[in-house]
């Protein structure tokens, strides 16, 4: 790597290392057992505003039961308003391109795809979606799907820290704190920092021009940068372009990438220190972070190198893919000059760490084991940070598995923060733990032997179009929306399997979550003796890294040798 | 759960209102009023008359202009590839009316898919011949694979010098003059280290025209 792409690193570490503190305190107080917040003055009658015409009550706590059916309404509102959005966008205002009705299967895909912070792409922005969807429909589940991730995640951390407590806290109220002390604050100073960038923000609908050499050219239009914000900082990663952050009008320059790549990441690290804050002991966050960082950096910078190496096959055509002064160099196909190969190899471990799946750069075109990284990464579980508030659940559930793992060494019963975890709380973990695997290889075992998959959907041959299917129901069983994106996902199958593969990805995985955080908040602490195993040490961390890749390396190598290494092996 | 639907739909809609409609609204008038030409596009104008944008690369085969990189856009949209593989650098004549022509789109072709080497090397050979390139000169890899969303403006320094004496020729101006261009278009990475240093293509092809 460069002197340059090392800097480049280093000032992404470097301005997320600042955030965490700041960001993670900040929401450790909005979402704290405290009375007051900062900004109370402002944000309070804002909030009293929205429980009154939603006819909430924000004293009444709910127990997890009704805090999980809040979550599933909520969902399902979301669900139907997006479906029906679509199919009848045709008589809605603001299209401006003419986008015809969207098709059954594409409009349940796409509204379970954005209900469930998954944002998979199946349809073509700048053709399938009018202005409005992509505004009030699709850009609107980018706030709130973060929003209930992020609400569950409190959940869990006041299941951990309350006595013998019936209630978990209000689904609304942390909804509605969320959106408008977090979220929606961010994405208006972002917004304004995107629009410097040259994203574009307009109503218009696909601009005709003539261009030099007397052709015409299209220049779409539409409000973007509003939406782009947001689809980083919420994790959500789909919406208003075919290229996603790739294509210039999002994505326009290097410093709009890394900030993109800092927006996406920020708020899945900075909930680390939240945690280790409202569990008033600040190590303990420490050790989630240390084990996150190091997945990131291992991901991101193997499949950086894996990259920057280049293709061997387009090598030997006379092909120079060395970085010099007057070329970026490296694996190029799906990638764009002005991002260079390790800011694109950045983005694609970056996104993969979240449940994000923008991508500045085309995954499907990447090197065997360059376009792996990504790949497992997502198997993992999408914990280092992961989603904004699924990362910290799921590595918090991962933690109660390593404290459980450790007890059966011992044979003592495993504590974490003083909670005996029991025989409920290890089914519920168990649980937490099969369900995406389960929809990952089920669903590829499933889609391998269908054949509008073999015939339609693979579009790559050899065992790369098998990664292309692996990585389809892994990017949608971790909600991540990333895809190798040959792969023709607009069929009635993939649809619809891919449609359950993510909603089991969330809801399988968010029920066990909340579940866990009421039985947790039922039981007292008991006080810590010779005999507890600590978890705000360094070997607890390790134990948490073991515990990580052990599970998705046991789960997921058989799948991984029959795509991305035969493939490797081959060249 | 149904005691819980009732502030779902209200909490939807009143989220809707103000996320999905206040919000973009109030972001889309900040831009038409602080950041219009972003805002719209970053058009270049040629003699008043927009003839493209800085950020949106164009197709250009004529020999007096550098080429840009190789494209799928459109490729996803219509379901078949923009460039044939038999015949990459033969270009049809767009089709005014075929608005999808231009959607961004990478080729997703997989790094051993021998369709993909056989475009490579396809490519490979068009473009020394273009460019009057002995067969043993190493081609720039931007040169002859598509970006990731098929309209990268720009293109890498080596590509343009490379391409700088076919243009220079063809327009009977010295390759300095051209080359000189090549420099002063060149967009160095953000900051001088955030992403890579590129060519901006079409802003040098209407810098030549301007030669006089």
């Amino acid at each position: 790597m460069t002197v340059a792409a090392w800097l480049q690193f280093a000032v992404l570490v470097l301005l997320i290392g600042v955030s965490i503190p700041l960001l993670g305190g900040y929401m450790a107080k909005v979402f704290g057992e405290e009375q007051k917040a900062p900004g109370d003055r402002f944000f309070l009658p804002i909030e009293r505003a929205v429980y009154r015409v939603c006819r909430v009550d924000p004293e009444r706590e709910q127990r997890w039961t009704v805090y999980a059916f809040s979550v599933l309404a909520f969902s399902l509102v979301g669900v139907l308003v997006l479906y029906v959005m679509q199919r009848v966008q045709t008589v809605l205002p603001l299209n401006p391109t003419h986008a015809p009705k969207v098709p059954e299967a594409l409009s349940w895909n796409t509204a379970v795809s954005f209900v469930t912070n998954t944002n998979w792409q199946s349809y073509f922005p700048e053709t399938t979606v009018s202005h409005f969807t992509q505004m009030a429909g699709l850009a609107v589940q980018n706030f709130v799907s973060p929003a209930v991730g992020l609400a569950v995640a409190i959940a869990l951390i006041r299941g951990l820290t309350r006595r013998r407590a019936a209630t978990i806290g209000n689904f609304w109220v942390d909804l509605t704190r969320s959106i408008v002390r977090i979220f929606l604050p961010l994405a208006i100073v972002g917004a304004i920092v995107f629009l410097a960038f040259g994203v574009v923000q307009n109503f218009h609908g696909f601009e005709v021009i003539r261009t030099l050499e007397g052709r015409t050219q299209v220049i779409p239009g539409g409000p973007s940068a509003s939406q782009e914000i947001i689809k980083m900082l919420g994790t959500n990663g789909g919406g208003f372009w075919n290229a996603n952050s790739a294509h210039p009008l999002s994505n326009p320059s290097g410093l709009s990438n890394i900030v993109q790549i800092y927006l996406l990441s920020v708020i899945g690290f900075s909930l680390t220190w939240t945690y280790g804050k409202m569990v008033g002991d600040k190590k303990q966050g420490f050790v989630l972070l240390a084990v996150m960082v190091i997945i990131w950096v291992t991901v991101a910078g193997l499949g950086t190198l894996f990259e920057l190496n280049g293709n061997p096959k387009v090598a030997a055509l006379g092909v120079d893919q060395s970085v010099t002064a007057a070329q970026p160099g490296g694996n190029y196909e799906g990638k764009e000059i002005r991002f260079g190969t390790p800011a694109s190899a950045l983005f694609a471990g970056a996104t993969t760490g979240t449940s994000t799946g923008a991508v500045d750069s085309m995954h499907d075109s990447y090197t065997p084991l360059g376009g792996m990284m990504p790949l497992i990464h997502m198997k993992f579980g999408e914990v280092s940070p992961g989603g904004v508030g699924s990362g910290l659940s799921g590595i918090l559930v991962l933690a109660l598995l390593s404290v459980f793992i450790a007890g059966l060494m011992v044979g003592r019963t495993p504590e974490y923060l003083g909670k005996k975890i029991q025989a409920t709380e290890v089914k519920l973990v168990v649980l937490y733990t099969i369900a995406m695997p389960f929809a990952v290889l089920v669903g590829t075992g499933i889609a391998i032997v269908t054949p509008s998959v073999l015939h339609v959907s693979i579009f790559n041959p050899g065992p790369h179009g098998f990664t292309e299917v692996l990585y389809a129901f892994t990017s949608a069983a971790n909600n991540n929306g990333s895809a190798f994106a040959g792969i023709t996902a607009n069929t009635q199958f993939m649809n619809i399997a891919l449609g359950f593969a993510m909603l089991i990805g969330r809801f399988v995985l968010i029920v066990p979550t909340l579940a866990i955080a009421g039985a947790l908040a039922r039981k007292d602490r008991v006080p810590a003796s010779a005999g507890t195993f600590p978890t705000n040490t360094p070997l607890f961390a390790g134990l948490l890294l073991g515990v990580t890749v052990i599970v998705a390396g046991l789960t997921f190598f058989p799948a991984l040798a029959l795509g991305p290494i035969v493939e490797q092996l081959g060249i | 759960m149904r005691r819980q639907l009732l502030p779902a739909i209200l909490m939807m809609i009143v989220l809707t209102l103000v996320l999905g409609i206040g919000y973009p609204l109030l972001i889309t008038g900040i831009a038409q009023v602080g950041f219009a030409e972003k805002a719209n596009g970053s058009l270049i104008k040629v003699d008043g008359k927009a003839v493209g944008s800085k950020l949106l690369g164009q197709t250009f085969t004529k020999a007096k202009y550098f080429h840009g990189r190789p494209s799928a856009a459109g490729a996803a949209a219509t379901g078949s590839d923009a460039t044939d593989p038999d015949h990459p650098n033969k270009t049809v004549p767009n089709d005014p009316k075929d608005l999808t022509q231009d959607i961004s789109s990478g080729s997703n072709l997989g790094p051993t898919n021998p369709a993909f080497l056989a475009l490579v090397k396809q490519r490979v050979k068009d473009y020394r011949k273009q460019n009057g390139l002995a067969a043993g000169v190493k081609i720039p890899v931007d040169a002859v694979t598509a970006s990731g969303s098929g309209l990268d403006p720009e293109i890498s320094v080596a590509n343009a010098r490379l391409q700088a004496p076919r243009v220079a020729k063809v327009r009977g101006v010295p390759v300095a003059r051209v080359l000189a261009l090549v420099d002063g278009n060149t967009h160095d990475a953000s900051l001088g280290f955030l992403g890579a240093k590129g060519v901006n293509v079409l802003e040098l092809n209407v810098a030549l025209d301007r030669l006089k």
